[in-house]
């Protein structure tokens, strides 16, 4: 083995690599929903069965890659317990809840995806067929927002008190409700909608990039780009309450992510850079008054520094890295939507030219990577805590000595996992081409 | 009636659930794989199909409902039951995503593949043997509790009778449970041939069914005395479950109201189940953990139980929609649309 057999880090390793890929089959899980529904609403109020042809066959790719977002959900609902039994028995009192109601509404969206999937041709009006969607929709959005208050519950822990290692008065409702939960909720769930968006997006990209002309997939670039553009400036606006939450309540994650050392105001916004073993900012670029205006609305804002922690409190400093591409990529989705937003409204541009079709197509990997780095930015951020101020991670673990052996056997998993939904999901629409699918609706397939 | 023995009820009627819609799934997915190779080629594969499409991953929901709602409800359970269980908890949950995810591979997207019908006959069989590890240790002397840790003893598992009674049990209970479903379903398709080869499979997983039965229940009087005379107690619950499992192999032998033999396969397995679970109280994990001491604070429990309400007001419409839809309707259950 590469590593000492230590069950908190195994641990550690074991729920990052769960997580992870859990991750990007949840964050489409959430977003895609929406983008059918939007799609399916289209075509009815225009009448135009392009858009119903897209609901239909993103529909279609979803049920795919849901199954592999239920199964590594189910993973790490397990994983919780098993990994970090101590974690479980103290905060069990306060987020049994939510995640209680979390698996309410998974299983109000799974009811309703079943008869969503297998009922296009049953109802005589299309409206009853729209109106399926709707549970799909909310229920996968309301468990992100479930189990996105544990997370908040975790960085800024309340509504209990601990006496003498026992937790006591707990207050499930207050626990949800904490001062993280209305930014965290509002960026996981809006750039699940973002991300989706340009995941469906790049597909049009790419098949217009291969010289398709049809005019299904211009539809679907103009409704994934103008829906992506409305996201990603939400997005931009989030974060930036985001970064003021973490002045107010974590300060100390605020200052790893951007190498703030000493409390000051007018304090200056690091782009970039990397960091010398003594602590020193190299190559970086320097924003003057932008951290104290990201936290605090004006430059005289005084942000805390990392000097002001005692040192086995601190995150790990690489995580300003994380936070850098995170907000680079959201930025760079945000200019290539509107872009195309633009160069679209304008007459006589041309929207589908080769370079912004390339970037769109990049947009997909890079959404999905802008979502791990935002995760990992906030998890690894809160360490050394498993519960913010309260519970560090090293107690929570579990003492079992199998934890490498269950690492090498879930990463066999999602590696399997991987590959074979990617080749299954080519090989679907391979064979089942639009152009043949529009031909059999006896849909118009025309070229613009 | 306690929080505590109402929280461990509502539970307990998860898990119940669960037995009963996994049963069908588990056992659907052998017998399918099975007629595939015996060359009964697909007689009873579209039948099964049909029914499991689009329900397969509301099966799941009651599975992660139960494990989320025992550390909610009794969060001394996750430390207990999760640092021991973390290998026969990880193997179902790996066994669980394959068969998940393969499932929904094969009907959704690739053409048919002999491997991924494996998968599936495979696990079926294989989950049910991981999970009963929980019942089977719960009833104490399979783990050992020294200076608060919490270690698992795979020796004693191994080479017990009792948990490998529990296995076979497993093994022909959802054997038995799926025939008898999916007996109904086709005699609601009007599949006579797939009837015909479905009543066979129930008829004959019935005795080995009630005979493990019986085989676990005097094997527990060894393992675990207490457990076992508390069980005496309820001995009219066993009875009902034995006149039910009579009752229904009966109307499947005489070939008639398949629904209502359905429901009595039920019946005998909800009574054997409460009342091996009602003879279990007040311990969760014997002698360690009661329902007692490692039970919630009561605002959680209050607000659990509201939880589940609500949650029950906007699940019972949605799955009725679901059963009227998919196992009610006669042109659906035909393959008519």
């Amino acid at each position: 083995m590469f590593f000492d057999n230590d069950p908190v880090l195994l641990s550690r390793i074991l729920t990052y690599l769960t997580l992870g890929f859990h991750a990007i089959f949840a964050t489409i899980g959430v977003g895609i929903p929406m983008m059918i529904a939007i799609a399916e609403w289209m075509g009815i109020k225009r009448k135009d069965p392009h858009y119903t042809l897209l609901a239909r066959r993103w529909a279609r790719g979803f049920v795919i890659t849901v199954a592999i977002g239920v199964v590594t959900g189910t993973a790490i609902g397990l994983q919780l317990s098993l990994l970090w039994p101590n974690f479980m028995q103290t905060a069990g009192h306060t987020i049994g809840l939510p995640m209680f109601m979390e698996v309410f509404a998974f299983f109000f969206e799974a009811i309703f995806l079943g008869i969503y999937l297998y009922t296009w041709d049953r109802f005589k009006t299309k409206m009853r067929h729209f109106l399926l969607v709707i549970p799909v929709v909310i229920g996968a959005t309301a468990s992100a927002f479930f189990i996105t208050t544990v997370n908040a519950f975790m960085n800024m822990p309340q509504g209990f008190e601990i006496v003498d290692g026992v937790v006591t008065s707990a207050n499930p409702l207050e626990a949800m409700f904490n001062p993280a939960t209305p930014t965290k909720i509002s960026h996981v769930i809006i750039t699940c909608y973002l991300t989706a968006a340009f995941v469906l997006g790049a597909i049009a990209a790419v098949k217009i990039l291969r010289g398709n002309k049809s005019v299904y997939h211009k539809k679907a670039l103009h409704l994934t780009m103008l829906t992506g553009a409305v996201f990603a400036i939400s997005t931009a606006i989030i974060g930036d309450f985001s970064g003021k939450y973490l002045h107010e309540y974590q300060p100390e994650k605020l200052a790893a992510a951007e190498w703030h050392f000493e409390t000051e105001t007018e304090a200056p916004l690091i782009l970039g850079g990397i960091l010398t073993e003594d602590n020193e900012v190299q190559y970086a670029l320097e924003i003057p008054y932008a951290l104290s205006i990201l936290a605090g609305f004006a430059p005289d804002t005084e942000v805390i520094g990392l000097n002001e922690f005692p040192e086995d409190e601190l995150p790990p400093l690489f995580i300003h890295y994380f936070f850098d591409l995170m907000v680079f990529i959201g930025m760079y989705l945000a200019a290539v939507s509107t872009l195309f937003v633009v160069m679209n409204w304008k007459k006589n541009w041309n929207p589908f030219n080769k370079p912004l079709m390339m970037m769109i197509a990049a947009g997909a990997p890079l959404s999905i990577l802008a979502i791990e780095a935002g995760w990992i930015f906030t998890e690894v951020g809160r360490q050394p805590w498993i519960l913010n101020g309260i519970m560090r991670t090293s107690e929570a673990a579990t003492s079992s000595e199998q934890v490498g052996l269950m690492l090498i056997l879930f990463a066999g998993l999602y590696l399997v996992l991987g590959v074979t939904c990617a080749g299954v999901l080519r090989k679907m629409f391979k064979q089942n081409p639009v152009e043949r699918e529009m031909h059999k609706r006896k849909i118009d397939n025309y070229e613009v | 009636m306690t929080y505590e023995v109402l929280g461990i009820t509502v539970l307990w009627l998860f898990l119940y659930g669960y037995l009963i819609v996994a049963s069908v799934d588990f056992g659907a997915g052998f017998f399918s794989y099975y007629s595939k190779r015996t060359n009964k080629n697909h007689v009873i594969h579209s039948i099964i199909q049909r029914y499991l499409s689009p329900v397969w991953e509301v099966t799941n929901v009651f599975l992660v409902f139960f494990f989320i709602g025992i550390v909610g409800f009794f969060p001394d359970t996750a430390y207990y039951y999760g640092t021991a269980l973390l290998v026969p908890g990880s193997v179902a949950i790996i066994l669980l995503a394959i068969r998940g995810s393969y499932y929904a591979f094969a009907t959704y997207g690739a053409k048919e593949s002999r491997f991924y019908d494996f998968l599936y006959g495979a696990t079926g069989l294989l989950i049910p043997a991981s999970l009963t590890t929980v019942l089977t240790i719960s009833e104490g002397g399979y783990i050992r509790v020294e200076n608060g840790n919490v270690e698992m003893l795979y020796g004693e598992l191994f080479t017990s009778l009792y948990s490998w009674g529990v296995v076979g049990l497993a093994i022909v209970s959802v054997l038995f449970i799926s025939a008898a479903f999916l007996t109904y379903y086709a005699a609601r398709a009007k599949d006579e041939e797939a009837l015909s080869l479905l009543r066979k499979y129930a008829l004959s997983w019935a005795f080995p069914s009630i005979i493990m039965g019986i085989v676990v229940f005097l094997l527990l009087g060894r393992r675990n005395p207490v457990h076992f005379n508390s069980m005496l107690d309820l001995w009219w619950m066993f009875v009902i479950s034995f006149i039910a499992f009579a009752a229904a192999t009966w109307l499947i032998w005489k070939k008639r109201n398949y629904g209502i033999a359905f429901i009595l396969v039920m019946v005998q397995y909800f009574a054997a189940f409460f009342a091996y679970g009602a003879s279990h109280l007040p311990y969760l994990l014997y002698p360690y953990l009661t329902i007692y001491d490692g039970f919630t604070n009561e605002t959680m429990a209050i607000a659990l139980i509201t939880a589940f309400i609500g949650g029950l007001l906007l699940l019972v419409p949605s799955l009725y929609l679901l059963m009227r839809l998919f196992l009610f309707d006669a042109e659906y259950v035909e393959g008519r649309r």
